[in-house]
């Protein structure tokens, strides 16, 4: 625990180095500008920046870059409840609460509650990762393919009750977005799958921003075309000192999912498959299940912006974990630091945190630092985030639509998918139009993957038994949690009934 | 068209679709079942999700019949008259912006969708829409060519030269 | 007399090259530096580190980009080279799949010794691995014979049915007449970690997948796949030197869409050249259990596709494609 301390310490003095600090605002504040970008999101900001930190040493420049990282999550944020486009696939669950409340006018409410709740998030992992960073590493081994499926079935579970009121146009969203998900390159049997018209482009399959931005951007904005009849801007609000005040007397609104998401979100984000979308849209569903008042999601409760944006947060501090104590990075933008410490000189692996202590603590404590230099930053530039909502809609239109196309361009290098965003925007506003849910489908293409790979990957290492579910205690624990989740609102209804009857009688 | 119209279209829509995922994957032979000591073949997945839609899309079909669903009782009609036009413009000006940045490239296209969204569209002042036909690819390019190192597509060879014969200025000078 | 002609036929001489280097060819628009696999993979690292060294080295009058392009074992990678065809701009990191992919994708239409060579940047090796936890195996016998005993419930963890592990997975089931349960994973670092985890019984992972968990000792070779010790691994024996026959390396090589000029491949192959004998590169190999001991580039390094293509298709013939894609 000493030891623990002092290293801290002296991790904490490093990043106050003046170089240090400085590559800490200019990270921040450059990724709060690329996480903004609708499909930009940390990967590009860390994969092209890397060369320009060859000009400063590796401990400057990996801080650099983890800063970076964070003010992208952050950033993801402001494109959801602004532009309702999800800035980041992390972001995702932020628009469903987020964009609603921009509509009603409360942008700058949701805004302070992202920031609040990611810095949270992120500063609750931050402590866990110092304190605990080596057993739960060794946690995270234990994690195999069924352990992996356990926890998609506990995600798919905190999402019972996510659709909408009509269940077969639900079902058919949900079931839309495993199919999708499955199309491409099955690594299991090595074999292509549903490659329609032989385009090769298929066997990438269909990525789940594509799908997001095609959804959330494209048909959101023909959908707010219609009802706005193309004159009618969104509210725009003024921000006073005293409205501001009033925003922070409401944390204790979403404190609790806060708390929750991040608590979720780092353990999520600790383990090598999951990372930071599966844990925010985890933390969404579990806030909404045990919410006093679930109907209110997905119509502007504030506790549905706060609670993913803790989990993605403390996820991507999460997702360090193991890429520093393993050398496996936890997502994408860590595989890519990853190959930036390797060009330093440094090795990830289990010998990171004895062979280079400096490194590992100068991150760790800039890590915190980050943290408080993002939220400050973005409370400061609210008020100009808010700017946005006050242009009128066909000038900002045509930039929505620009940032979407080159914005997916953007994530795989090819037209390809732009197209295929274009054609599923205008599906899924004619599916909305007639009441078929759209977020399942968006859930169901960040799983389904990861979902089908698990399951199949543990019957293979089970030749064909499925009761390997639940022969393994951290599978069995979880397979046992989603039951319940599932059951959970059924066994609400059945107390409430009870307690109608006794005061009734 | 009224929404109870489009509702019932939809639902043979979506059949049809589900169908045509169902035959698209056994045709490709991959292996639907359950294989002995290896859990499900690789086409188990997307087969039996395909039937789920399916299934989905009848029972849609069927509630439409029995007049479940609110909107197939809606007379309302699907798009409103006034919006139509409007969605049908957007839509359509964003598949000419992907096909022409396929032929002219990414600037001169977003150029002339600015052009068009702003000055015919919004009927904002010619000040305004220079800003924004010069200031979105100026703001692109910085932003992805110079920032992010994307090379966005640059259209028929005789436009990328163009493209280069400018961009050659930047690796010159700065 | 002599001297005097010598210096003019000299300064002559640097009067005619003079121009012509300066009209050398050189890429006048970022350069495509696709990688045929995901993220965070070998190739991608391979990938990464050469451009941060162009990068770093200011070896290039444009940036490289790294792209990748994972769809399908690389036939998505392999195709759009295909239709990039004389374009001078784009570069292709390669690994085996270079090989087995259009192999086992028939009807990809991409034949890979038409595209243009342009430098072997290293092999990569191969080596047996199991966790440190396994008391019971020290060496092949102990290990075909704990094999022998788990049958199907040996499970071998590798990056993907159709993968060059895969390929030699059941290259050892048939030098050795065993069957075990092949469980693909994506990407080398997963499986590492999976074997650390005992999820997996063991592994061929390429050394820089394994090296961190080796050096921490959570894991150890058994067996290493090459024709001589490797320098990094002095007490690991080759399987030739136990009388077993299975020699095989994956190339990390950089290729050309075909018709690519013939003055930007001088350009490639020199900066790639460059690259290879860099004192970064050379510690990188060193380091990470690459063989980097000849650059092959041109005709040679075609030639070398040629052969490899063929061992593949006898491989893969052999040990059946059913073997390597499971079903």
């Amino acid at each position: 625990m000493e030891t623990i301390l002092v290293s801290l310490a002296g991790g904490l003095l490093q990043a106050f180095e003046p170089l240090n600090l400085f590559m800490i605002f200019a990270g921040c504040l450059a990724g709060l500008f690329v996480g903004c970008m609708p499909g930009l999101g940390s990967v590009n900001g860390v994969a092209i920046l890397l060369p320009v930190t060859f000009l400063v040493p590796p401990t400057a420049a990996i801080i650099f870059l983890a800063a970076l990282y964070y003010g992208a999550m952050y950033g993801g944020a402001i494109s959801s409840i602004t532009l309702g486009i999800p800035g980041a696939s992390t972001a995702v669950a932020t628009v469903f609460d987020g964009r609603p409340m921009a509509q009603q006018g409360k942008a700058d409410k949701a805004l302070m509650a992202a920031a609040i709740a990611s810095f949270i998030g992120g500063t609750v992992s931050i402590i866990l990762f110092t304190l605990f960073a080596p057993p739960l590493a060794a946690f995270a081994l234990k994690f195999g393919p069924q352990e992996e499926f356990a926890l998609m079935l506990l995600a798919f579970a905190t999402f019972i009750g996510l659709g909408g009121d009509d269940i077969p146009k639900t079902i058919f969203s949900i079931l839309l977005g495993l199919v999708m998900a499955a199309i491409g390159f099955d690594i299991i049997s090595g074999q292509p799958r549903m490659i329609f018209f032989d385009m090769v482009e298929f066997q990438r399959g269909i990525g789940f921003l594509v799908l997001a931005i095609g959804i959330y951007g494209i048909g959101e904005m023909l959908w707010t075309l219609e009802s706005t009849k193309g004159k009618v801007q969104m509210h725009s609000v003024n921000i006073t000192w005293a409205r501001m005040k009033e925003n922070f007397g409401q944390i204790k609104d979403y404190i609790n999912s806060t708390w929750v998401g991040s608590v979720l979100g780092f353990f999520v984000g600790t383990l090598p498959a999951a990372g930071a979308t599966p844990a925010s849209l985890m933390s969404y569903g579990l806030s909404k299940t045990f919410s006093k008042d679930p109907d209110s999601f997905g119509k502007g409760n504030v506790a549905g912006v706060a609670a993913p944006e803790a989990a993605n947060n403390a996820a991507s501090t999460g997702s360090m974990l193991p890429m520093i104590t393993l050398g496996i990075p936890g997502s994408p933008t860590t595989a890519i630091l990853l190959g930036g410490m390797i060009i330093w000189g440094l090795r990830p692996g289990p010998l990171l945190f004895t062979e280079s202590p400096d490194f590992v603590w100068g991150l760790i404590g800039s890590m915190y630092i980050a943290n408080v230099a993002t939220v400050l930053l973005n409370l400061a530039l609210i008020p100009v985030f808010i700017r946005v909502l006050a242009m009128p809609f066909t000038l900002l239109t045509p930039i929505i639509f620009m940032l979407c196309v080159l914005g997916v361009f953007a994530t795989t290098d090819r037209m390809f998918d732009t197209w295929i965003m274009l054609i599923l925007g205008v599906g899924g506003y004619l599916l909305r139009k007639l009441n078929y849910p759209v977020a399942p489908a968006v859930l169901a293409i960040v799983l389904g993957p990861l979902a089908e790979r698990s399951l199949r990957q543990s019957l293979i290492s089970s030749q064909g038994d499925v009761t390997t579910f639940i022969t393994r205690p951290i599978s069995l624990t979880c397979v046992i949690l989603a039951l319940l989740l599932i059951s959970y609102p059924l066994i609400q209804k059945f107390i409430r009934a009870r307690k109608a009857n006794e005061t009734a009688a | 068209m009224t929404t109870r119209t489009a509702e019932i279209l939809m639902g043979f829509a979506t059949l049809f679709l589900s169908l045509g995922l169902m035959w698209n994957v056994w045709s490709d032979g991959l292996n639907i079942g359950w294989v002995e000591g290896r859990g499900p073949g690789a086409g188990m997945w997307p087969f039996w999700l395909s039937l789920g839609m399916a299934g989905a899309s009848a029972a849609t079909i069927i509630r439409w019949f029995q007049g479940k669903t609110p909107e197939s009782r809606s007379l309302e009609p699907y798009i409103a008259r006034e919006t139509i036009f409007l969605v049908t413009v957007s839509a359509l000006s964003i598949l000419l912006l992907l096909i022409l940045m396929n032929i002219i490239g990414t600037y001169l296209s977003l150029m002339l969708f600015m052009l068009f969204y702003v000055r015919f569209l919004g009927n904002h002042t010619w000040g305004m829409t220079m800003a924004f036909v010069l200031g979105a690819p100026i703001f692109v390019y910085l932003l992805f060519e110079v920032a992010l190192t994307k090379y966005l597509p640059k259209g028929w060879p005789i436009f990328e030269e163009g493209f280069l014969w400018l961009d050659n200025f930047r690796w010159q000078y700065f | 007399m002599s001297i005097m002609k010598t210096l003019t036929v000299s300064a002559l001489a640097l009067a005619v090259s003079a121009p012509a280097a300066l009209a050398e060819w050189q890429p006048r628009k970022p350069v495509e530096f696709i990688i045929m696999a995901g993220t965070g993979g070998g190739a991608d690292q391979i990938a990464r580190l050469l451009q941060g060294l162009i990068e770093k080295k200011n070896l290039s009058p444009r940036p490289f980009i790294p792209i990748n392009k994972p769809g399908g074992s690389g036939a998505e990678a392999l195709r759009y080279l295909q239709d990039k065809a004389g374009d001078d701009h784009t570069v292709m990191m390669t690994l085996n799949s270079f090989y087995t992919t259009p192999i086992i994708q028939e009807d990809l239409g991409v034949d890979v010794t038409q595209f243009t060579p342009i430098g072997l940047m290293a092999m990569d090796t191969f080596l047996l691995w199991v966790n440190t936890d396994r008391d019971d195996i020290n060496d092949l016998d102990s290990y075909v014979a704990a094999v022998k005993g788990a049958g199907l419930d040996w499970k071998v963890g590798g990056t993907g049915s159709g993968q060059e592990d895969s390929v030699l997975t059941a290259m050892m089931e048939a030098a050795f007449d065993y069957e075990v349960t092949y469980i693909p994973f994506p990407g080398g670092g997963t499986v590492a970690k999976n074997l650390i985890g005992n999820q997996i019984d063991s592994t061929v992972n390429n050394p820089s997948e394994q090296m961190e968990f080796y050096r921490a000792g959570n894991s150890k070779p058994l067996v290493q796949f090459t024709g001589e010790r490797m320098e990094a691994f002095p007490d690991t024996p080759t399987a030739k030197e136990l009388g077993v026959d299975i020699e095989y390396y994956m190339q990390r090589s950089v290729n050309g869409p075909p018709g690519m000029s013939e003055e930007a491949v001088v350009w490639y192959t020199n900066l790639f050249q460059e690259l290879f004998n860099s004192q970064e590169w050379q510690d990188f190999c060193t380091s990470d259990g690459l063989t980097c001991d000849n650059f092959l580039n041109g005709a040679d390094l075609g030639e070398f596709h040629a052969t490899q293509v063929v061992a593949h298709k006898n491989l893969i013939e052999q040990v059946g494609a059913e073997a390597i894609t499971g079903e």
